[in-house]
Formats: C-alpha cells, sequence, structure tokens
C-alpha cells in the first residue's frame, strides 16, 4: 500500500489530514483578517492591497484552488470519521454524562459545517458578488475604485455590513469559527503528535487566545461599519456618481 | 442506606435488553459497588430470580475485569478508581442508581453487564513480540533506561486494559488503551527493534475491531482507573507518523548473496 492510501485509510491517518488542512485554513484565516483589517486605514490601503491580488490570478487562482480542495478534504475527513464514530456505539446509553468533554469538542462537527455553510454565503456575497445575497440593493460588481480600476472593495465591504442581518449572520459564523478553533488548534497538535505534558497546557491557553483575537478582529469589521465606519467615504462616492449620472444644473430626485 | 437500582438486565448477545428495577435494603457504607450487588444477587436467588451478571476478578483494582457505567459514567466517576474499589459512602440514602455495562460496538454484551473484550486482547496479539535477552543477569548499567523514561514507561503500564475509556468516549474509540500499550514499549530499548511494525498493526488491529476515532475530548483520561494520561495518544499519533514515514523495510537478503 502506498503512503497515502495507508494515510487515508487509518483512523489516525485521517486525522493526519484533518490537521494538516486544518492547520492551512487557520494560516489562511489569520492572513485573510490581517489584510481586511486594512479597512481601517484610509480606503486607498484596501483598494491597493485588493487591486494587488486582482492583478495576479496566476497566483491568487492557484491558492484558491489549494484551499478548496483542502476544505473538501477536511469535510469529508470529518464526516467519514463522524460515520464511523456514531456506528462505533450502535446503543447509547441511558444516562450519559459528558465527563471532561467541553462542549466544543462535542460540537465539532456542527460548527464546522455551519462554517462551510457561511463560506459558501461569505464566497456568493463578496468574491462572486451575487446581487441578490447582499440585501443592500447595490450591485458589487458595479463598484469600481477608479483609482485601480479594479474592485472598490472598501465601499463594498461598509455597503455589505451596514444591513443588520448579514452583519449578524458575520458575527455568529465568527463566533462558531472561534468555538472550532478553540478545540480544533490543540486537537491538530494532539493529532500530529506534536505535543507532551509539558506544552500541552500551553497550547490550550495558546488556542483560546487565538481563537478569540480571530473572533474579536474579524467582528470589528461588521461592528466597526455598523456603528458609521465609512459611511463618510460611501457618501462621498455617491455623490461623484450623482455628478456623472446627473450633470450639473438637473436636480437629484 | 435503602437504594434504588436500575439495572442493564440482557439474555445474551442477540436479545435487545432493557432496564429492571430493583431495591437495595441495609447497604452498608463500607461495603464495595461490587459487593453490594453480590447482596442484591443473593436476595434475587432466594427469590429463585436469575442472578446480575456482572464481570470481577481482583476486586483491588489491578485486573481490569469489573466494567459498570454508573450514573452514565465508567467505573462510577471518582478519580483514579475502579468500580470494585468504589465504596457505598460514595452514594446517598434513598438514591436510585443507572448500571449499565459498557456499550461499543467493539465490545458486544454478552449478558446483562458482562461484555466480551476479545477486541482488546487482538489489539495485544498485533503488537506481536518484543525482543528481550535471555541468558544470565544483565549488568545494572548494561542497558542505560533514562530514569524519566522509565517513569513514563510505566504510567503508560499502569494501563489495566478494563475499557473505561472506550466505553465514556463519545466515539467509543480505544486509543488511550492503545496509546498506553503502545507508548510503554517505544518508551525503552527493549521495545525498540519492532517499534515501528508494533505501532502500525496495533492500530490497524484496532481500526479493523470497530472503534471509533479519537476527537480529543478527554473524556477518556478523566475516567481511567490508572489516570492514564492523554498526552500518550499524542505520543501514539507520533509514533504511528513515524512508522508511516519509515515505511516497510525492503527485503534483502541478509548478507547471504
Ligand atoms: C465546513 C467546514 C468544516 C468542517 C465540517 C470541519 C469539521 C471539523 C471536525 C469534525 C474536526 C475534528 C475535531 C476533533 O478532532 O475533535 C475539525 C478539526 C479541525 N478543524 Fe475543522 N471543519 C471545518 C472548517 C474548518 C476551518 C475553516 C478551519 C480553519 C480555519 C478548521 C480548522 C480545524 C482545525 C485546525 C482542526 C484540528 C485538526 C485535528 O482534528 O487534529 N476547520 N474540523
Ligand atoms: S475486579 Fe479487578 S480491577 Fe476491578
Amino acid at each position: 500500500m502506498n503512503l497515502w492510501t495507508q494515510v487515508w485509510r487509518s483512523s489516525l491517518g485521517k486525522k493526519y489530514v484533518m490537521a494538516v488542512s486544518g492547520f492551512v485554513l487557520l494560516l489562511f484565516v489569520v492572513g485573510h483578517l490581517a489584510g481586511n483589517l486594512q479597512i481601517f486605514l484610509p480606503p486607498h490601503y484596501l483598494n491597493h492591497y485588493a487591486a494587488f491580488l486582482q492583478s495576479n490570478l496566476e497566483v491568487i487562482w492557484p491558492v484558491r484552488l489549494v484551499l478548496l480542495a483542502l476544505l473538501v478534504l477536511h469535510i469529508v475527513a470529518a464526516v467519514q470519521l463522524e460515520v464511523e464514530n456514531k456506528a462505533a456505539r450502535p446503543t447509547s446509553y441511558a444516562q450519559k454524562e459528558p465527563g471532561a468533554a467541553s462542549f466544543a469538542s462535542r460540537s465539532m462537527l456542527l460548527s464546522g459545517l455551519m462554517i462551510g455553510a457561511f463560506v459558501v454565503y461569505h464566497l456568493l456575497h463578496y468574491t462572486a458578488v451575487v446581487q441578490a445575497v447582499n440585501f443592500t440593493g447595490v450591485d458589487f460588481a458595479k463598484l469600481v475604485d477608479p483609482a485601480t480600476g479594479h474592485r472598490d472593495v472598501y465601499a463594498m465591504t461598509v455597503y455589505g455590513f451596514s444591513k443588520l442581518p448579514v452583519s449578524a449572520f458575520y458575527l455568529l459564523a465568527m463566533g462558531l469559527l472561534c468555538l472550532h478553533l478553540s478545540h480544533g488548534t490543540q486537537s491538530m497538535f494532539q493529532s500530529l503528535g506534536w505535543k507532551n505534558s509539558y506544552y500541552s497546557p500551553l497550547i490550550a491557553k495558546a488556542a483560546w487566545v487565538l481563537a478569540v483575537v480571530l473572533f474579536l478582529g474579524y467582528s470589528s469589521i461588521p461592528v466597526g461599519v455598523l456603528l458609521g465606519h465609512g459611511q463618510d467615504y460611501l457618501k462621498q462616492i455617491e455623490s461623484k456618481v450623482a455628478v456623472t449620472q446627473f450633470p450639473a444644473g438637473k436636480e437629484i430626485k | 442506606m435503602n437504594l434504588t437500582l436500575k439495572v442493564w438486565r440482557q439474555k445474551n448477545a442477540n436479545n435487545p435488553g432493557h432496564f429492571e428495577t430493583y431495591q437495595a435494603r441495609d447497604v452498608i457504607e463500607d461495603m464495595s459497588f461490587l459487593e453490594m450487588l453480590d447482596v442484591v444477587n443473593e436476595d434475587l436467588i432466594a427469590q429463585g430470580q436469575e442472578p446480575i451478571a456482572f464481570d470481577s476478578d481482583c476486586r483491588e483494582g489491578i485486573c481490569g475485569t469489573c466494567s459498570l457505567v454508573i450514573n452514565g459514567i465508567p467505573h462510577g466517576g471518582h478519580k483514579g478508581t475502579t468500580v470494585c474499589q468504589l465504596h457505598m459512602r460514595r452514594f446517598h440514602d434513598g438514591q436510585t442508581i443507572t448500571v449499565e455495562p459498557w456499550r461499543a460496538r467493539a465490545f458486544p454484551i454478552l449478558r446483562d453487564l458482562v461484555c466480551d473484550r476479545t477486541a482488546f486482547d487482538k489489539i495485544i496479539q498485533a503488537g506481536g513480540f518484543v525482543s528481550v535477552n535471555t541468558g544470565g543477569t544483565p549488568d545494572a548499567n548494561a542497558l542505560p533506561v533514562p530514569k524519566t523514561d522509565a517513569d513514563l514507561a510505566m504510567d503508560a503500564a499502569a494501563c489495566i486494559g478494563c475499557g473505561a475509556c472506550v466505553a465514556t468516549c463519545k466515539n467509543a474509540s480505544a486509543m488511550l488503551f492503545v496509546a498506553a500499550k503502545v507508548s510503554q514499549l517505544a518508551l525503552l530499548p527493549q521495545g525498540k527493534p519492532e517499534r515501528e511494525r508494533r505501532a502500525l498493526n496495533m492500530v490497524r488491529a484496532m481500526d479493523e475491531a470497530g472503534f471509533g476515532a479519537c476527537t480529543v475530548t478527554g473524556a477518556c483520561e478523566a475516567v481511567c482507573p490508572k489516570e492514564v494520561s492523554l498526552s500518550f495518544i499524542a505520543r501514539l499519533n507520533r509514533e504511528f507518523g513515524r512508522a508511516l514515514l519509515k515505511g516497510e523495510p525492503k527485503k534483502s537478503s541478509g548478507g547471504a548473496g
């Protein structure tokens, strides 16, 4: 049997796959946050960053495909293991104490699948810019930053999060991601065997700190927008649009 | 004290099984849980009923035979204690106690509270042999073992193979058991020659027996009567990964041409 078959066929091996894919996804989540936090800088920072990514499609697409493939592997392994785990106890106990098992550890599949559903929505919302799912009436595809010629991501983000239900959904998803990673990051070290009794308390603490920092970091964006961040920029571009659409002298209704 | 017991009764492996309620009267605090069941059984026998079948052997916490889930916790939830060492003073008068067998596909119930743990024996067999030098007693320092390694190996060797880890795990995973067995020998020079083979074969036997996978909930180490640590599971993951990376050794003629 070759190495991959041996890995995929064993329960420990499947956890290696989950841990490695989870680790790369975690790196992405950290990097993505760092990029996104530029929303709190003047608008041209985020838009230049976005234009930089958009103009390097030969880099962006391989990265996207690898991330997607890893997410699929992560989910397939999670679901297959869950099926085996459920089959391992056909009759359940009449009375059962979860014991030391934390809530996060018991709800990994659920939190994970809900993150998966969020990822689909998020990609439709801001990547594929499907107008029907942003509920603002604005077509994000038409928001172009004249300075870069690429999408005006700053305006898009502010418009997007101005809708309370959309922001609330993002906050919920980030809460679940926090829960997932509070256990997942520890589990990752354990599954790869990179842990011993000296490091494990440290890893447990670091996992929680990382999860909470990610939650606060990501949440700050919709919360910031709901508190009014970026509205002045929207007014500015709306007036510009109005000027080009309605030449001087005509009334704006 | 008087107690109400809800006990799982099951005729044999093919019968569905159900709970029966029994009254345990005049229970003495110093009895162990198993002694209390013995008294209940005496009553049942006197009334011409079938006594409750449960496993036990040493009754001093070292053989790993006793195996009851009490109020949802294997061995009853008193830290570092097997159910044969659990005393009735841990309960209070008038309490209702639910008693169930270990429940896992790999541990089919044979009767009442007795399950078949052959799957563990198969895993041990899959581990194979350990090369040990025979002959005269070796010199004291001929085979150095660091004290920390010896202690850690002993912590792993403390596993009595009762299966409480499987019983409590939400996935009925046998990882803690296999981790203890693999780690114990991987830590010592005596187990080195067969180190990789042992990890691969024991994990394979574990998967084949139909246990679930580890999701690192830590429920196992909490109920383990020998307090075997979760970090042995990390060690097992490491041993297995190491063995996979090393791969099967190429067959050679061993110099025979
Ligand atoms: C649809 C999406 C997802 C599903 C269904 C899912 C499901 C799971 C499940 C069931 C586990 C095993 C938990 C355990 O060992 O107790 C897990 C582990 C993990 N997940 Fe996810 N997850 C998803 C998305 C993500 C994302 C987006 C990330 C990273 C940002 C992530 C990071 C991790 C990490 C680091 C682990 C630990 C790996 C291990 O098991 O050792 N997951 N996931
Ligand atoms: S009967 Fe031997 S450990 Fe309980």
